[in-house]
């Protein structure tokens, strides 16, 4: 009962950004995943890959309304990893047994592929936002990523005044949504 | 400047900074004007992808930031025990060749086979080179038809008849039942043609202006009743943002064509709830085509009446379906029809190309004649 409850404030920590909730999800299940990956044709810096890429995983499954987790984390951590590992291997062509594990494993699927969907999206918004160039790309990463207000921006960027540099953000603004949108439909 | 000043409020409104009265005041500019309907829609979604974009940003910033405080520390020992346990890949990789080798032997001596066998029954293969050329007629009578000598070709159109409109179509019934929609259909009757070029006779057992939906059924012995359907009919409503595709025939000639897009709102033109609106390039021979999403699931027919903005097109809801089969089952004339709506779900594959690829047969181009 007590660690169903620590599972549970984990995934709260998690969802709400908190270090450390994510440095104790780190200390306890890297190692799993580290031995899992080193034993199965991977390197250190590929368990990291992997186990970042299921912690983003998990962090988008609980900032879902209606979340639930219905295994432990360390059972779902695993199955992500084996699942995303498995995949990797199939693409570098090394993959041909079935992985050595001892772990329990649950369904994943359906969270791989809202993963895979929001990779794509991902990829999709930073391209455009590399190809903006400056002070395009600064100015709407202070805007959107960093949350300042116009006032602020303005005199980072060097504008007379916060008009200026509102209407310096529409412009590319408008840049960045016309290239995300040119991808964003053809996509794949 | 007034683009800026609805970008503006626009953003104002998505992310809640309007006061109440100013909120009322746009909501009624949006419901009478579908441009702007559309931009709040699209900086919606963009804005989503924005938020996402950001949390996923800044999470993997402290994933980075708390394992290389925690490898600092000494937390693990990154000296790879490297692996030992792929015997199975190392034997594959050593007698590799000696499997190529076997394999290929194997290869010729069933090519040698096959050769044997025809050397000595010439005439088995008599009757695939008959239907192979019976085939070739075919193609060249379609290639006739988009040349649009329709009289003096052997088309399944009556003689005398003239094409005057086409469209696409579905089978949502593998008897034979094709959905397309009722201004499609402009004459009095109407053939169906896949994409392989083949032409099927049908008449159209329904037909509905308002709702905009009509139902053909293919009566033709060459008509061969496909395996079940590889997609689902979805009956509950959509996602917003929801990817979708489409295929149809909106060329003049046999070459179906894939369109993609996203599902932009739960209502149609003029808050219609019979309709999604759709952002996905829409031409006119798109009309009746079905529109998927990515789970096998058709969840709408386009149907390209009111454009009123670049891009942006309107698709009828699968749930009509539904009522028009319960239409027919009242109908004393139809019942008998007994058409059947796949509701099992479809476990096929997701890659586009393959779903393409299964749907493709189930597409039907349209056309009417008078």
């Amino acid at each position: 009962m007590k660690a169903e409850l620590n599972e549970q404030a984990l995934l709260k920590g998690l969802a709400q950004n908190d270090s450390r909730a994510v440095e104790a999800l780190y200390k306890s299940h890297f190692g799993m995943i580290q031995h899992f990956v080193t034993n199965n044709n991977g390197s250190f810096d590929d368990a990291r890959d992997i186990f970042q890429e299921a912690m983003i995983t998990l962090y988008e499954k609980v900032q879902l309304d209606h979340f639930a987790l219905t295994c432990q984390i360390k059972t779902y951590l695993f199955s992500i990893c084996k699942n995303l590992w498995l995949k990797r291997l199939q693409q570098m062509g090394k993959y041909s047994a079935p992985l050595s594990a001892q772990e329990e494993t649950v369904s994943v699927e359906e969270d791989l592929d809202r993963f895979e969907k929001k990779d794509a999206a991902f990829a999709i918004m930073d391209r455009s936002l590399n190809s903006l160039g400056e002070p395009c790309k600064s100015l709407l990463e202070g805007y959107y990523l960093n949350k300042k207000g116009m006032q602020e921006l303005a005199s980072q960027f060097g504008y007379t005044n916060a008009d200026n540099a509102k209407n310096q953000k529409y412009k590319c603004l408008m840049r960045l949504k016309k290239l995300f949108f040119a991808q964003y439909n053809i996509g794949e | 400047m007034e683009d800026i000043q609805l970008q503006e409020t626009i953003e104002r409104y998505l992310t809640d900074q309007m006061s109440v009265e100013e909120r009322t005041q746009f909501e009624a500019i949006r419901k009478t004007t579908p441009e702007i309907d559309q931009m709040v829609i699209e900086h919606a979604m963009f804005l989503r992808e924005m938020e996402l974009y950001v949390n996923r940003k800044n999470f993997s910033a402290l994933n980075k930031q708390v394992f290389n405080q925690l490898l600092d520390a000494g937390t693990w020992t990154p000296a790879a025990e490297q692996s030992t346990s792929f015997k199975v890949i190392q034997l594959w990789s050593k007698y590799k060749k000696v499997t190529a080798i076997a394999a290929s032997v194997g290869g010729f001596i069933a090519l040698f086979t096959s050769a044997m066998v025809l050397f000595f029954f010439p005439n088995i293969n008599g009757n695939q080179i008959l239907e192979l050329s019976k085939a070739v007629e075919k193609i060249e009578r379609n290639q006739k038809v988009q040349g649009h000598i329709l009289n003096e070709v052997k088309t399944k159109v009556p003689e005398n008849s003239k094409l005057i409109s086409g469209g696409s179509g579905f089978l949502i019934d593998t008897k034979g039942f094709v959905i397309t929609n009722a201004h499609v259909l402009k004459g009095e009757g109407a053939i169906v043609v896949n994409s392989l070029g083949q032409e099927f006779k049908a008449t159209i057992v329904y037909s509905n202006k308002n709702s905009d939906l009509a139902l053909l059924k293919i009566e033709d012995e060459d008509y061969k009743q496909a395996k079940a359907l590889p997609f689902t009919i979805r009956k509950k409503s959509s996602d917003l943002g929801e990817d979708i595709f489409t295929l149809g025939f909106p060329r003049n000639d046999n070459d179906i064509v894939y369109g993609r897009g996203y599902l932009s709102a739960q209502t149609g033109f003029n808050g219609d709830s019979n309709t999604y609106q759709i952002q996905i390039s829409a031409n006119p021979g798109y009309s009746g085509a079905p529109v998927f999403n990515d789970k096998n699931e058709l969840i709408g027919i386009m149907s390209s009446r009111q454009k009123q903005a670049e891009g942006v097109a309107f698709a009828i809801k699968s749930d009509k379906l539904f009522d028009l089969v319960e239409l027919l089952e009242a109908n004393e004339l139809t019942k008998d029809l007994n058409v059947k709506l796949n509701k099992q779900k479809v476990k096929g594959s997701k890659n586009r190309k393959a779903q393409i690829n299964n749907f493709k047969n189930y597409i039907y181009s349209v056309r009417a004649f008078d």
